[in-house]
């Protein structure tokens, strides 16, 4: 099996244990798809982070991840209305916020993802 | 697409088989089609849905946190079987306080859970297209 700074990874990439999770790890994942996720000075840097922690939370507290409508409403309540759109979310997570968001927070894919 | 009516029966308690879980991944996925759904529970069903379930120590995932999700896909119609309360002496206010935010009222937090008879279950259930048993 595949790994991740020394965590199993699925074949597309997602995290096997959701508790191997760490920051260096979305840091790696990111760099496999050209997205910068550790240097601050970064393009988006801290729009990417915010939607990822918000991701995590929305794991801890509903033990699912979220589809990507119930995503981008939750995005809209919590960062602001102006983000709360899916062209937004795709900007940041050019793979699908859904998707990749959820890789790089070491979250399930989305149930119900097709 | 015309949208169909949906019904999700879940009949057995949280844990120990697999199909409560399992029903409520199903009514996750078909959430994403936009179809009319709701959710019934009778009989242990009940269960699912009590306040302050604790799975550590059985090592599975507390799933009965993500009931507090279907708000958000708009899944808000949670019809609760009163005789299967009354025969566990169950009250609603053991229930997990599961709710939604009705678009059409300026996002006003509203109850999602119905307590219903079974005669009034019944009447729903034939109004349906579609009803799973779980």
């Amino acid at each position: 099996m595949a790994q991740i700074c020394g965590a199993d990874v699925d074949e597309e990439g997602f995290l096997v244990n959701l508790k191997d999770w760490t920051r260096e790890i979305a840091i790696e994942m990111g760099k496999s798809d050209e997205i910068d996720l550790e240097n601050e000075e970064a393009e988006l840097y801290s729009e990417r982070w915010e939607v990822l922690n918000l991701l995590r939370d929305y794991f801890e507290e509903y033990q699912i991840a979220p589809a990507v409508r119930v995503l981008t409403k939750a995005v809209g309540k919590k960062l602001g209305k102006d983000k709360g759109n899916s062209k937004y979310l795709y900007t940041l997570f050019p793979y699908g916020p859904g998707k990749q968001g959820c890789k790089f927070a070491g979250l399930p894919k989305p149930t119900g993802c097709i | 697409m015309a949208t169909k009516k949906f019904m999700y029966l879940n009949r057995r308690s949280s844990f120990g088989t697999v199909y409560a879980i399992e029903s409520l991944e199903v009514v996750l996925i078909a959430a994403a089609f936009e179809q009319d759904v709701s959710l019934a529970f009778m009989d242990d069903g009940v269960y699912q849905i009590v306040e302050g379930q604790n799975s550590d120590g059985i090592g599975m995932k507390n799933f009965s946190k993500t009931f507090h999700a279907l708000g958000d896909y708009d899944i808000n119609k949670l019809y609760v079987s009163k005789e299967s309360l009354e025969e566990r002496g169950l009250t609603e206010s053991d229930l997990m306080p599961l709710v939604y935010e009705d678009e059409d009222d300026d996002w006003a937090e509203k109850p999602s859970i119905k307590i219903v008879t079974n005669d009034e279950l019944t009447a729903i259930m034939s109004e349906q297209d579609v009803c799973l048993s779980f």
